[in-house]
C-alpha cells in the first residue's frame, strides 16, 4: 500500500463529456511515481482525452485529478510539471531540431547556453546529435519521433505523457524504440504514461496497464495479471488470442466451478465471486495453455478432430473440433516440437488444459 | 494528365474564347506599356523608342503634382496596409483561436461583408460619415478610409493561413511552459508569416490602387496617384500618363511576385 501523496497522478472518478457524449466515464487510476504505466484500448476509447486532462488542455466535467497529491484543476498547462509527446509530434516547423529541444528548457527560465547544453545531452540520448541543425521537415518519421521525445524530456518533467508515439514506425524501428523508451524511463526515473492500442507493445513495456474501452477502465494491473487473469470478455478478447466459450455452470464445489461447455464436455476452473450454479457465462482459455495428446491424459481431456494447422512464425496453431461441442485453437511453440507432436488434419486428438488455464469471465 | 476525350481543350470554340479573353485583358495593358516608350507626342503614332515620357514624369511641368501624389499614395498604402494587417491579425486570432463564442459567425460575416458591398456605396457612406462627424476632408480621411476597407483584404489570407495551422503546435508550446503570449509569438507567428505578408501586400496594392472611395473622401488639393491620373486624363491623354501607369503596373507585378515567392518558399517547411 502506498499513501496518497506518493502517487504521481491520481485520477478520481473523472468524467469528461463533450456535449451529450461521454468520452470518459468515472475513470479512477492511481499511477505511481517512477512507473511505466500504459493506457491500452481501441481507437476512440478516450486515451488521448485522458492525457489531455492530465496535461491541462481539457477540464474534467466531474471528478478530480491530483498531481503528487495536489489538486491541479486550476493550473494552466504551462504551470504543470508534465510534458507530452503528441500523437502527431507537433514539432515546431520554423525551428531547428536543437531549437525545438531547447524551447521547454528556455521557457522554464534557463539561460540560452544552459538550454543549448541540455539540448545537446538530450539529442545524444536519442542519438540525433548530427541532426541538430536541421528542420523537422528534413527528418524521417522515426527521427521526428525521437526529437519529440527529446523535446519533452529536456525540461525534466515529473511526468511524461506519450500518445501513441511509436504508431508511425515500421516494426523493426518500433521494437528498437520500445527498448530505448524503456531504458530511458529506467535511467531518468520519470513517470511515463504511455498510450497505445497495440496490446503486444503494452505487454512488453509496461509495469502496469489500464485496459480501456468506451471511456471506461475495464481492468488495471500488471501485464502478466491482465494477460493471465482477464476480468471480463472485453479484456480477454482484446489482450492476446483466446478461446472464448459459452458455458453453463453446473455446480460449485470447494471453490471450483464445474462447467458444461457443450456436447456433453465438462471443464473445471476456479470459481469467481458472483457466478453461481446455473449461470450462463463465458470462459477464456489461452491457446498456448492447451496441450494436444493422442490419449486421454486425465478426466477432463476433451476428445476431438484436428481440422487445420496454421504456421504463425514461432508457433503452430491447430484448430480442434470437439464432437458436438466447441472448437479450440491450440498453440504449440515450434521450439517444443521435439516434445510435442503436431497432429495432421483429420487425426483424432485430445485437448488438455493446463491447471489454471481456464478462467470464468464476469460479463 | 493525358488529354482524354472529355478534356476541356477538345471542346469546340474553347480555344477561341480563351484567346479572346486573354486579348481583352492584356492587349490594353501591353499597348499602354509599349507606347509609354514612344518618342512621339501622339498616343497612336509610333516614332521610335525613347525614355522621354519617363523623364517628363520626373522633371516635366506636371512632375511636382505627380511627385506629391506618389508620396501620398505610397505613404497611405504603407500605413494603411500595416495597420489593417495588425487589426486583421488580431481579428483572425480572436475568431480562429478564440474558441466558440456566440457572435463568432456574425463577426466573420461582418469582417468579410465589405468585399461584397459595391464600392460606390461604401464610398458614399464613408463620405456621409465624415461629414456627419465634421471631419475635414484631406490626407487623414483618405488614410482612415483606406485602413477600414483594407481590413477584409488583409484578413482573408491571414485567417486562411491560421485555419490551416493545427492548434497542437501552440498546445505543444504551452505544454513546454510557454504562456499563451509566448506560444503566440515564438511558435504561431513565425508559422503565420506567409499569410501575414500576403495580407499586407494585398492591402498595400488595394490601397495604392483605390480610386472610387479615395475620390469621394479626399479633400480639395490632396491627390493620390489614381486621382491625379484621372484628373490629368480629363484634360486629354498625354503619353506621360502611360509612363506613370506602366510604373504602377510594375509595382503591382512586383508585389504579386513577392507574395508568390513568400508562399512558395513556405512549401518547403
Ligand atoms: N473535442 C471533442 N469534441 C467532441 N468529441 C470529442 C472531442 N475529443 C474527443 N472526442 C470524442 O471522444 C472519444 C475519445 O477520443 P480520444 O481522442 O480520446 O480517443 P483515443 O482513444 O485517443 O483514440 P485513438 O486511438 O484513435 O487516438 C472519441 O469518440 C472522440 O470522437
Ligand atoms: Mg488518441
Amino acid at each position: 500500500m502506498q499513501d496518497n501523496a506518493t502517487y504521481a497522478v491520481d485520477i478520481r472518478s473523472a468524467v469528461k463529456r463533450f456535449g451529450s457524449f461521454t468520452a470518459l466515464d468515472r475513470v479512477s487510476l492511481s499511477i505511481r511515481d517512477n512507473e511505466f504505466f500504459t493506457l491500452l484500448g481501441p481507437s476512440g476509447c478516450g486515451k488521448t482525452t485522458l492525457l489531455r486532462l492530465i496535461a491541462g488542455f481539457e477540464d474534467v466535467t466531474e471528478g478530480e485529478i491530483l498531481l503528487f497529491g495536489e489538486e491541479i484543476e486550476t493550473l494552466p498547462p504551462h504551470q504543470r510539471p508534465v510534458n507530452t509527446v503528441f500523437q502527431n509530434y507537433a514539432l515546431f516547423p520554423k525551428m531547428t531540431v536543437e531549437e525545438n529541444v531547447m524551447f521547454g528548457v528556455e521557457m522554464r527560465g534557463a539561460r540560452r547556453s544552459e538550454a543549448r547544453r541540455r539540448a545537446g545531452e538530450m539529442l545524444e540520448l536519442v542519438r540525433l546529435e548530427r541532426f541538430a541543425g536541421r528542420r523537422p521537415a528534413q527528418l524521417s518519421g522515426g527521427q521526428q519521433q525521437r526529437v519529440a521525445l527529446a523535446r519533452a524530456l529536456a525540461p525534466q518533467p515529473k511526468v511524461l505523457l506519450l500518445d501513441e508515439p511509436l504508431s508511425a514506425l515500421d516494426l523493426k524501428l518500433r521494437k528498437a524504440m520500445q527498448m530505448e523508451l524503456k531504458s530511458i524511463q529506467r535511467e531518468t526515473g520519470i513517470t511515463f504514461i504511455f498510450v497505445t492500442h497495440d496490446q503486444e507493445e503494452a505487454l512488453t513495456m509496461s509495469d502496469r496497464i489500464a485496459v480501456m474501452s468506451e471511456g471506461r477502465v475495464q481492468q488495471m494491473g500488471e501485464a502478466r495479471e491482465i494477460y493471465e487473469r482477464p476480468h471480463n470478455m472485453f479484456v480477454a478478447d482484446f489482450i492476446g488470442d483466446t478461446n472464448l466459450l459459452d458455458v453453463t455452470v453446473d455446480r460449485i464445489e470447494d471453490g471450483r466451478a464445474i462447467c458444461h461447455i457443450g456436447g456433453g464436455h465438462v471443464l473445471t476452473c476456479d470459481a469467481v465471486d458472483g457466478i453461481g450454479a446455473g449461470a450462463q457465462v463465458h470462459m477464456s482459455i489461452r491457446p498456448e495453455r492447451l496441450v494436444l495428446s493422442d490419449e486421454a491424459l486425465g478426466a477432463e481431456s476433451l476428445a476431438g478432430t484436428v481440422v487445420d494447422n496454421v504456421f504463425i512464425g514461432t508457433d503452430i496453431q491447430s484448430m480442434i473440433q470437439l464432437e458436438n461441442g466447441p472448437r479450440f485453437a491450440v498453440r504449440t511453440s515450434n521450439s517444443d516440437r521435439g516434445a510435442r507432436r503436431i497432429f495432421a488434419p483429420g487425426a483424432q486428438a485430445f485437448v488438455n488444459a493446463e491447471p489454471g488455464a481456464a478462467r470464468l469471465l464476469i460479463d | 494528365m493525358a488529354a482524354g476525350r472529355n478534356d476541356i481543350r477538345t471542346y469546340r470554340g474553347f480555344g477561341t474564347v480563351t484567346y479572346l479573353c486573354l486579348f481583352i485583358l492584356y492587349a490594353p495593358l501591353i499597348v499602354v506599356a509599349v507606347y509609354s516608350f514612344n518618342a512621339s507626342r501622339s498616343i497612336t503614332i509610333w516614332e521610335g523608342v525613347s525614355l522621354a515620357w519617363y523623364r517628363d514624369v520626373f522633371t516635366g511641368p506636371e512632375s511636382a503634382k505627380f511627385k506629391q501624389a506618389a508620396i501620398n499614395s505610397f505613404s497611405i498604402a504603407a500605413i494603411a496596409a500595416t495597420l489593417s494587417t495588425m487589426i486583421a491579425l488580431s481579428a483572425a486570432t480572436a475568431l480562429v483561436r478564440g474558441g466558440r463564442f456566440g457572435l463568432r459567425t456574425l463577426s466573420f460575416g461582418l469582417i468579410s461583408l465589405p468585399l461584397m458591398v459595391p464600392e460606390i456605396v461604401t464610398a458614399v457612406a464613408t463620405l456621409i460619415f465624415f461629414s456627419a462627424i465634421g471631419f475635414t476632408r484631406g490626407y487623414l480621411t483618405i488614410l482612415a478610409a483606406h485602413i477600414a476597407f483594407c481590413i477584409p483584404f488583409a484578413y482573408m489570407p491571414i485567417s486562411a493561413r491560421m485555419q490551416g495551422i493545427e492548434e497542437s503546435y501552440e498546445q505543444a508550446a504551452m505544454d513546454l511552459y510557454a504562456t499563451r503570449g509566448q506560444a503566440f509569438r515564438r511558435v504561431l507567428l513565425p508559422m503565420m508569416m506567409p499569410g501575414i505578408v500576403s495580407g499586407f501586400l494585398l492591402a498595400f496594392i488595394i490601397s495604392l490602387d483605390d480610386f472610387i472611395i479615395t475620390n469621394f473622401v479626399k479633400g480639395a488639393g490632396v491627390e493620390t496617384l489614381p486621382t491625379a491620373i484621372f484628373g490629368a486624363v480629363k484634360q486629354g491623354i498625354r503619353p506621360n500618363i502611360m509612363a506613370i501607369s506602366t510604373m504602377l503596373l510594375a509595382v503591382s507585378i512586383l508585389m504579386v511576385t513577392i507574395s508568390y515567392f513568400v508562399s512558395k518558399s513556405d512549401d518547403a517547411r
